[in-house]
C-alpha cells in the first residue's frame, strides 16, 4: 500500500488523540512518499503518550508540511521520493505497525546501499523544518546538573577533561550537604516555574528524598521491571527461530503493564506518559538493562530529546562489574559486585554527553551546566557568564557555583 | 543497524565530518606524536623484492570487530590508550588514514566483506556463510594450498562460517579452518565454566543472542593433534588470561608455532563492549587490543617460520558514531552511518613495507583481498576492490 491509498478507518487502532491528529492531516500524508510516512506515523501513533514538547513539535511539523505548496512539497521530499522501497515493504501493514516497518526499512536501506541517500534526505528535511519552524526557546534558561562518582573514596586522575574547555573548573568546592543543596535548587526552580515534565531528577541508583514537583526516574525503582524484562528476554530467546531482530520487535511492543510498571513506581496517579518513557528506556536502550551508568546517561539523553526539560539533575551511581552477558541477564542479582571507579569514568563521559545533548536544545547559549564529583571538592561550571577553559582555586559551595552559572 | 527515523529527533548535530577530514585529522595526530611522514601515493613499496619467494610469504590479518574512535586512540587525548601502536607499530608501518567501508556496518557482515572483497549483504546475525568467495578460497584454490595453510581465529560463535563461502565455484572444502577459542574453552571445560566466565563473554552487538553453531568448527580432539596442547594445559593457561581476545591471541600464537599457516586471520572483539554503554570498559578494550597487537607483532618477529617474511595487516572493520551526530549516542554504537562510523584506518608492516609513512588517499575495505591476492599470487576474480599499489 502507498500513502495515497490511506483511509481514515485504517487508523481505528490508534489511540484517540493520535487518530484525530492523523486523520486531520490525512490529505497531507497521502501526498508524501512511502519512505517518509511510516517514520512519521511511528511517532504519531504514540502521540497520546508523548511529552508536551513533543506534541507541540509534531503539531507544528504537520501544520508546516500541510501548508506546503505542490512545488515546495516536491522540493522538500524529492530525496525521499528517490529512495527505492521494495514491494515486500510496500505490502507491509505500515499503518498498523509503523515501528516494525521502520526497522525493516533500515535493513533494506543498508542492504541496498541507500543508507547514505536516506541519511542525506533526513538531514535535509530536518534542516528545512528547523528553518521553517524554528524551535521555541525555553521560557527561562535551562540548567543541567550532573553528579558523578558516588561511592568513590578517592580518585586522583583528571576529571571533566572534555568539559573543561567550555567552562570553569573549581578545585576547592565545599562538598558538605552538596546533593541536598542541588536537589533543593532543582526543586526551587520547579516551584518557581512550574511546567509539566519541565523539571527532572534521574538517579542511576536509589533516588534521594526530593520534591514532588520533580519528574523522577531511577534505576532502583525500575528494578522489578528490569527483572521482568530479563525474564521475558530469556523466555523469548528459547523460542525456535528467535533472533535479535525478532527479539527487538517483541521488546518494542511491550507496554508498562507487561512488565509490572504502574503508578506506584512514581508515586503518581497513573502517569502513563512517564511509565511508557520508563519502559522504553529498558526496551529500546542498549545496556540500560544491566549497567546503571548507561541507564542514567540514556535516560538523560531521552529526557532532553523528548521532554526538553528546563531543569535536569542526573546522579550517577556505581554499576555492577562486567560479567558475561548471559550471566548478566540471568537475573537481577541481589547485591552484585560493584565497580565504583569504572562507573566514575563512565559517568565522567556521561556528564559530557548530558551537556552535549542539552546544548542541542533551543536556548543553548543561555543554558548553564554544573558537574560535581560527589562528596569531593572538584566541580565544573559552564554558563553564559563563566570564563571558558579556566581553573579556579577559590573556595565555594555548590550554591555559589549555581549562582555564578546563571 | 540504524534506526531509519533517527534524524526525526528534532535535535541537530553540530557538524558532520567527511571521510577526508577524518583522514587528515588522523594523519596530523600521527605526524605530531609518532613522527610519521606524509606518504606519496606514487611511490611503491619494495615488498616483492624484499620478501622470499611467494611460496614462503606469509600474511597475518588482524581485524577488530568494533572500531575505536580517534578521540580514544589517535587524537592527542587518546594516545595514552594506544602506547604500543604509537611507539612500536606505527613507526614501522605504512598507515592508511582513510579506509572507507561503504557496506553494512554490522560486525559479521563487515568482516565477511573484508574477507571477500565484496560488500556482503548476508544477515549480520545469522549463522550464514559469505555469498562471495573468501580470500581463503582464492588462496587455496589458485595456489593449491592445503587446508592447514589458511586459518581463522575468531571470538564469537557467529563467525564460525567466515572461513568459506556459499559460492558454487568455491565453497565447501576450499575454505579456511576456523577456530572459535571460546567455543573450544566451553568444550574443554565440559560446561563447568565458573572459572572461565571472563573469557566467554558474548557478542556485544546483539548481546542477548548468539546463533547456534553450524559448519566445520574446530573440534576439541584436534586441540592435542594440531595445537599440541592438552585440555588441562589449555584450561590452565586460560585461567591466566583476562579476556576473549587474549584467548584468541594465545590460540593464534599456538597455531603459528605448531602449524605455521601462510594465511592467518584473527578477528578481535573486546572493544565492542562499547555497545553496553560503559565507557570505561570500552577504553579498557582499546588498551588491551593495543597490547595484543603488539604481542602479535612480537610473535611474528620471533617465530622462525614468520620472521622476516610476514606482512601484518591491522584494521578495524569500521568505526563508531561520532559525538557530533545527534542520531547516535557517541561511542556506544555504529548506527548512524556517519563519516566517522564508515571511515577507519589500516596499518601494514613487514618486509618491504615503507616505514613511518601515512597515506591519506581513500581506500576501501574491499581493497584488502585484491591486495592480498597481488602479494601472495592468487586472483580474487570476483572481488570488487583494487590492489593497493603503495603496498606492492
Amino acid at each position: 500500500m502507498l500513502p495515497r491509498d490511506l483511509k481514515p478507518e485504517q487508523f481505528a487502532v490508534y489511540p484517540l488523540e493520535a487518530r484525530k491528529l492523523v486523520t486531520d492531516y490525512l490529505g497531507t500524508l497521502k501526498k508524501l512518499p512511502l519512505s517518509f510516512v511510516p517514520g512519521l506515523l511511528r511517532e504519531l501513533i504514540d502521540y497520546d503518550f508523548k511529552f508536551p514538547a513533543e506534541q507541540t513539535a509534531h503539531e507544528r511539523e504537520l501544520a508546516k508540511v500541510g501548508s506546503l505548496s505542490n512545488d515546495q512539497r516536491k522540493e522538500w521530499f524529492h530525496e525521499f521520493e528517490e529512495i527505492n522501497v521494495s514491494a515486500q515493504l510496500e505490502a507491509f501493514d505500515w499503518v498498523k505497525f509503523p515501528a516494525q516497518f521502520v526497522e525493516q526499512l533500515s535493513a533494506h536501506l543498508w542492504s541496498t546501499h541507500q543508507l547514505d541517500a536516506f541519511r542525506t534526505a533526513s538531514n535535509d528535511y530536518a534542516e528545512r523544518l528547523r528553518v521553517a519552524v524554528p524551535p521555541q526557546p525555553p521560557p527561562f534558561p535551562r540548567l543541567g546538573i550532573t553528579v558523578i562518582g558516588k561511592g568513590v573514596a578517592s580518585y586522583d586522575d583528571p576529571l571533566f577533561r572534555k568539559l573543561r574547555p567550555h567552562g570553569a573548573y573549581f578545585t576547592r568546592v565545599n562538598p558538605e550537604n552538596g546533593l541536598r543543596l542541588l536537589l533543593d535548587a532543582a526543586a526551587a526552580r520547579a516551584q518557581k516555574h512550574p511546567a509539566p515534565y519541565g523539571h527532572w531528577y534521574i538517579d542511576g541508583g536509589e533516588e534521594a528524598d526530593h520534591a514532588a514537583e520533580l519528574t523522577t526516574v531511577s534505576y532502583r525503582a525500575l528494578e522489578p521491571a528490569r527483572a521482568a524484562l530479563l525474564g521475558r528476554i530469556q523466555t523469548e530467546l528459547a523460542r525456535p527461530g528467535m533472533g535479535p531482530e525478532a527479539l527487538r520487535t517483541v521488546l518494542a511492543q511491550l507496554r508498562p503493564w507487561d512488565l509490572g510498571v504502574g503508578a506506584k513506581n512514581h508515586g503518581t496517579a497513573g502517569d502513563e506518559v512517564l511509565e511508557r518513557f520508563d519502559i522504553k528506556l529498558l526496551t529500546e536502550g542498549s545496556g540500560t538493562q544491566i549497567f546503571s551508568t548507561i541507564f542514567a546517561q540514556w535516560a538523560a539523553r531521552e529526557a532532553l530529546r523528548r521532554a526538553q526539560p528546563l531543569t535536569l539533575l542526573v546522579r550517577f551511581a556505581p554499576r555492577q562489574r562486567q560479567r558475561p552477558m548471559n550471566e548478566l541477564i540471568t537475573a537481577v542479582a541481589p547485591g552484585p559486585e560493584l565497580d565504583p571507579v569504572g562507573s566514575l569514568v563512565d559517568a565522567d563521559m556521561g556528564a559530557y554527553y548530558n551537556w552535549l545533548n542539552q546544548q542541542r536544545l533551543p536556548g543553548a547559549e543561555q543554558s548553564s551546566f554544573l558537574v560535581w564529583f560527589e562528596g569531593h571538592n572538584r566541580a565544573l561550571v559552564i554558563g553564559p557568564s563563566m570564563p571558558r577553559g579556566t581553573e579556579s582555586t577559590s573556595a565555594a559551595d555548590l550554591g555559589q557555583l549555581l549562582a555564578w552559572a546563571a | 543497524m540504524i534506526d531509519a527515523s533517527q534524524n526525526r529527533s528534532g535535535i541537530r548535530g553540530d557538524s558532520v565530518r567527511d571521510g577526508a577530514t577524518v583522514a587528515r585529522t588522523r594523519r596530523d595526530f600521527l605526524r605530531s606524536a609518532a613522527g610519521v611522514a606524509l606518504g606519496s601515493t606514487l611511490r611503491r613499496a619494495s615488498w616483492a623484492r624484499a620478501t622470499a619467494s611467494s611460496a614462503k610469504r606469509k600474511v597475518v590479518v588482524v581485524t577488530f570487530g568494533g572500531g575505536a574512535r580517534d578521540q580514544e586512540t589517535f587524537a592527542l587525548e587518546g594516545q595514552e590508550n594506544i602506547p604500543h601502536m604509537m611507539r612500536e607499530l606505527i613507526p614501522q608501518a605504512t598507515f592508511f588514514t582513510q579506509v572507507v567501508n561503504r557496506g553494512i556496518l554490522g560486525h559479521y557482515v563487515a568482516t565477511a566483506s573484508l574477507a571477500t572483497g565484496v560488500y556482503e549483504t548476508i544477515n549480520n546475525f545469522a549463522s550464514l556463510p559469505p555469498q562471495s568467495p573468501t580470500v581463503f578460497e582464492y588462496f587455496r584454490k589458485d595456489l593449491k594450498r592445503p587446508s592447514s595453510d589458511a586459518w581463522v581465529v575468531a571470538p564469537s560463535n557467529g563467525f564460525n562460517r567466515i572461513g568459506e563461502s556459499s559460492h558454487r565455484s568455491y565453497g565447501p572444502g576450499l575454505g579456511a579452518r576456523v577456530i572459535l577459542p571460546k567455543h573450544l574453552l566451553t568444550a574443554a571445560t565440559s560446561g563447568r565454566r565458573d572459572d572461565y566466565q571472563h573469557l566467554l563473554r558474548d557478542n556485544y552487538e546483539a548481546p542477548f543472542y548468539a546463533p547456534e553453531l553450524a559448519g566445520s568448527e574446530f573440534e576439541l580432539q584436534q586441540l592435542e593433534m594440531i595445537l599440541k596442547l592438552s585440555v588441562n594445559d589449555f584450561k590452565a593457561h586460560a585461567q591466566t588470561l583476562s579476556s576473549p581476545d587474549e584467548l584468541s591471541v594465545y590460540i593464534a600464537h599456538r597455531l603459528m608455532q605448531q602449524v605455521a599457516p601462510s594465511l592467518l586471520w584473527i578477528t578481535m572483539h573486546d572493544i565492542d563492549i562499547a555497545h553496553a554503554g560503559a565507557y570505561s570498559l570500552y577504553v579498557d578494550g582499546i588498551r588491551r587490543t593495543d597490547r595484543l597487537c603488539s604481542d602479535l607483532w612480537k610473535a611474528i618477529e620471533s617465530e622462525p617460520e614468520y620472521a622476516g617474511k610476514t606482512t601484518l595487516f591491522i584494521l578495524p572493520d569500521f568505526g563508531r558514531d561520532s559525538d557530533d551526530d545527534a542520531g547516535g549516542n557517541g561511542f556506544q554504537h555504529h548506527r548512524t552511518g556517519d563519516a566517522l562510523s564508515r571511515t577507519t584506518w589500516m596499518l601494514v608492516a613487514g618486509p618491504g613495507i615503507r616505514q613511518g609513512v601515512a597515506l591519506d588517499r581513500p581506500t576501501e575495505s574491499t581493497d584488502l583481498v585484491p591486495t592480498l591476492g597481488a602479494m601472495l599470487g592468487f586472483s580474487p576474480s570476483l572481488a570488487q576492490g583494487k590492489p593497493i599499489e603503495e603496498l606492492l
